[in-house]
């Protein structure tokens, strides 16, 4: 019997399993894909919001401010990407009128710094914007983050301070026992004190599984392009639009490693895996970014993608013990700014666990945590000692993004290691560059399969059934001719 | 370290470049290449059809390098494998990084790029749908194929008629992999017409023109793509959609010159090619630096490629004997080359007709396939060549020689056009 099960290995979950760590707890995440940040964490805006979009009085609203505060010091101590570059909400209409509505929730809020500014203000700040912008809301607490580095960041500091990870395990159901709860899976049985559902577009139907109060979430589709860090300099800060006749605007907005991100759309749809994009999404992210700038470069996308919101129907966060079920913590409903909340709602869920379970404090606790080390931030006599030490630093593998061999190995040995090329790509960010993983993915196959000593034919993209390759050359055609 | 020449990237266009520097006078040249062998992308292209005008024989990818790789080694031109060049300097200081050497720098007095190009991937092209395992560039697929021995699917649908993807078409069919479709975005196809006939036509696969994937389902494999017709703008057409089961798409859908280190010396990119800008020595914007081969435009054909290295090298040989000799650069007066009616882009995009050769090879593709139609070339209005050609298509990199002794009467023209004119009655 587990003290806490922590369903689901996003950035919400693995925020909790590492508050949860700092107790005399044992605490065991498990994750029905192979690895931590597949689902819904991996598709973000990766924005840290200022904290003034989401109603006075709510929780998303004071885990919002709450989880930008913490922000700095967690990018310091755990050794994630963070800026505060500021945000503009920006105006084509005449009358400011909606963004004196956000300016006036902000500050209910406790935003602090915000400003209004006029058209030619917001264009002294960002040159490229277009000139109908009329009015801007400046943000100053606004920032960007890795939301892979974020999550993976969380994960593996929490197995460092001794939470288990399980990975390709599918809680099937839950039910109540005597002093806690069941949980069957696809592995197995497993049984804890008290589960935390942080399963994301799934987690109202783990929660409708255990609890008779149900509630419903619908998978909020939203479209992304990203540009090439050539084009990097384009813009300085996250640009988002005020909504209009035109919808719900799309945002523009440089990410920590120096590319152009533009979306999301929002388009709420039946299937909880329909991450595909879609011509009309993709379309309509072009016309809308080309709104707020009309110099964008779009002939330098590089990839485009499709992540889904857990939409709850009340649009605020559900996080507390499902009233009719003694020990089932939701974590439920978290949609944007659901990153930027992370680490308060990991704090926010820990303490709740504390109060009712009464643990101890780890005195053990490790509060650091190093990233993968680029050689491309060393001084040249630092790079060369490291490369005579372990030459794979030497070896360049992607080549738009120069990471190394050795970075690669990095990722696949520490703490919650990559098994996938998708893995090595969201943690070292080789594959992610212009070429889109065509020259490195050979050659980081082979550093898996020689690392994780499997045949090629079992290394995969991200998932199940992604194997990358069907076979080895003449041997399918013996097969076939057989 | 400190060398007269260093190449960056051991292709075939660095090494011609480096052979033909060699052979006319640069001692110290360094060859800096990525991969842990010389010949670039041509280890990979073990079909043959290699080197007709070079060597007038068919030899396959490998053999056409092996000749340019023996010859290196027996002019003794040093060369650093798996070595990486991360950033390069207006005054040519190159920063290189390699397991085996750590990071270094080499200084140059002149420098040589060729990169090569890389492929467009899917992201690019902004195709929607799921992005599951089982979507390769046709070059990832030949790695795999033909160096790793790996096959990348059984039933394949490939995306543009670019040549790597023709000649991916029959390397999954002799493997025994199902190709069902070659779909092309154009109304004619991008790659030459003799891989067409050897690569389709010969295996029974069928060519769509007018055709492109508008959707990729399976979300951790490929389960099928869906094609559609498009209009004469590209845009698909509501209500041709066809859905082919599949669990493999390659895609060639167009080459990108690779000028990642070129924009960090500051060197003029043409808009066009996305290649350096370069004038008759095949000399970019930046004294001293040189470009050939697909760094600098596209190729169809390797021989074209060696043939232009070699000039490169050349040039950067004498200027090499001119810096020792204390000739500084003379002032020189240049005719830009203009890409007229029809044509895409020219290299070079300027000549001096004092520093020319007695001809000067202009390559240049035409924007849509042309038929009797002729290629001409202009001194400001004057028409200096006139030559009929039965068929140009964008497929085939066409050329046009250029003769000193009549440029000699236009050194003043205001530029050079090469262009197509319709056939007169």
């Amino acid at each position: 019997m587990t003290d806490v099960i922590v369903i689901g290995a996003g950035v919400c979950g693995t925020a909790v399993a590492r508050e949860l760590s700092k107790y005399k707890l044992s605490v065991m995440v498990l994750e029905k894909e192979e690895d931590v940040c597949v689902q819904t964490s991996k598709a973000n805006s990766g924005i840290v919001h200022a904290g003034y979009d989401a109603r006075p009085g709510t929780l998303m609203a004071e885990l919002n401010v709450k989880g930008n505060r913490m922000m700095e010091e967690l990018a310091q101590k755990l050794d994630i990407p963070f800026v505060r570059n500021g945000s503009l909400v920006i105006s084509f209409e005449k009358t400011a009128s909606e963004l004196e509505r956000l300016y006036e929730q902000g500050i209910r809020n406790g935003v602090e710094g915000m400003k209004i500014l006029t058209g030619d203000e917001a264009r002294a700040m960002e040159p490229n914007l277009s000139k109908e912008v009329k009015a801007a809301l400046f943000a100053p607490t606004a920032g960007i983050v890795c939301p892979f580095e974020l999550n993976y960041a969380f994960a593996e500091n929490a197995a460092v301070n001794g939470v288990e990870f399980r990975f390709d395990t599918e809680v099937k159901n839950i039910t109540k026992t005597g002093n806690g709860l069941e949980l069957d899976t696809n592995q197995g049985v497993y049984r804890a004190g008290y589960v935390v559902n942080a399963a994301g577009v799934y987690a109202d139907v783990l929660h409708n599984m255990v609890s008779g109060q149900k509630i419903r979430i619908t998978p909020r589709k939203g479209e992304y392009m990203l540009l090439d860090r050539g084009v990097g300099g384009f813009v300085s800060h996250v640009i988002f639009q005020e909504p209009s006749k035109y919808g719900k605007g799309v945002l523009v907005t440089p990410t920590t490693h120096g590319n152009i991100l533009l979306g999301p759309t929002a388009c709420d749809i039946e299937n909880r895996e329909g991450t595909n994009t879609t011509a009309e999404g993709l379309s309509e992210v072009r016309e809308k970014a080309l709104r707020s700038l009309p110099g964008l470069p779009l002939d330098q996308v590089i990839t485009s993608f499709a992540g889904l919101r857990a939409h709850e129907d009340g649009h605020e966060f559900i996080i507390g013990e499902a009233p009719d079920v003694k020990g089932f913590i939701d974590c439920a409903g978290i949609e944007s700014p659901g990153l930027t909340s992370a680490p308060a709602i990991g704090l926010y869920v820990a303490d709740l666990i504390a109060a009712l379970a009464g643990p101890e404090r780890n005195p053990q606790f490790i509060d650091t945590r190093t990233g993968i080390l680029d050689p491309k931030k060393l001084s040249v006599k630092e790079r060369n000692r490291l490369i005579r030490v372990k030459p794979e630093y030497g070896n360049i593998v992607c080549r738009c993004e120069m990471v190394s061999e050795g970075e690669i190995m990095d990722a696949i040995h520490r703490p919650v290691g990559a098994r996938t090329l998708d893995g090595v790509k969201r943690r070292t960010r080789a594959g992610m560059g212009r070429c889109q993983s065509g020259f490195c993915s050979p050659k980081t196959m082979e550093i898996l399969s020689r690392e994780w000593k499997l045949a090629q034919s079992e290394i995969r993209k991200s998932g199940k059934a992604s194997g990358i390759i069907t076979g080895i050359v003449k041997e399918d055609r013996k097969e076939d001719s057989e | 370290m400190k060398k007269e020449l260093v190449i960056i990237g051991g292709g075939p266009a660095g090494l011609a470049a480096a052979i033909a520097a060699k052979e006319n006078g640069v001692n110290e040249i360094l060859i800096l290449e990525r991969d842990h062998e010389l010949g670039g992308i041509l280890n990979q292209c073990i079909h043959n059809g290699f080197g007709l005008h070079t060597f007038q024989e068919e030899l396959t990818g490998p053999e056409y390098a092996a000749r340019f790789i023996e010859k290196a080694e027996r002019l003794g031109i040093e060369y650093k494998l798996n070595t990486m060049a991360l950033s390069i300097t207006k005054d040519r200081k190159v920063t290189a990084v390699s397991a085996k050497e750590g990071m270094f720098e080499i200084e140059a007095d002149a420098l040589i790029l060729s990169m090569g190009c890389r492929e467009r991937p899917r992201g690019a092209l902004q195709i929607p749908g799921y992005r599951p395992a089982g979507i390769y560039s046709a070059g990832t697929a030949q790695k795999l194929v033909n160096i790793e021995g790996y096959m990348p699917g059984r039933e394949v649908v490939i995306l543009g008629s670019g040549d790597i993807g023709l000649i991916m078409a029959r390397r999954m069919a002799l493997e025994g992999a199902k190709v069902k479709v070659v779909a092309e975005l154009m109304p004619y196809s991008g790659g030459l017409k003799r891989n067409i006939v050897q690569c389709l036509s010969d295996f029974d696969i069928p060519l769509r023109l007018n055709t492109t994937v508008v959707d990729i389902a399976g979300k951790e494999r490929v389960e099928g793509v869906t094609l559609a017709s498009v209009d004469e703008k590209g845009r698909p057409i509501a209500g041709t959609e066809e859905y082919i089961p599949c669990d493999t798409l390659l895609l060639s859908v167009g080459l990108i010159p690779e000028n990642e280190l070129s924009k960090g010396i500051g060197v003029a990119l043409n808009h066009v090619t996305k290649g350096p800008v370069v004038n008759e020595r095949m000399e970019t914007s930046v004294e001293g630096v040189y470009a050939c081969g697909n760094v600098l435009h596209v190729h169809d054909l390797v021989d074209f490629v060696s043939e232009e290295a070699a000039c490169a090298g050349r040039y950067a040989a004498e200027y090499l004997a001119e810096k020792r000799s204390g000739i500084s650069e003379r002032e020189v007066s240049r005719i830009p080359v203009i890409a007229g009616y029809g044509v895409r882009y020219t290299v070079p995009s300027s000549v001096s007709v004092d520093r020319m050769e007695e001809l000067l090879t202009v390559r240049f593709r035409v924007k849509d396939v042309r038929r009797n139609c002729f290629i001409s070339v202009y001194a400001d209005n004057k028409r200096l060549v006139h030559i009929k050609r039965p068929v140009m298509a964008p497929g085939e990199m066409e050329k046009v020689m250029l003769k000193k002794k009549e440029l000699q009467a236009y050194k003043t023209a205001d530029s050079v056009t090469v262009k197509i004119e319709e056939a007169e009655d």
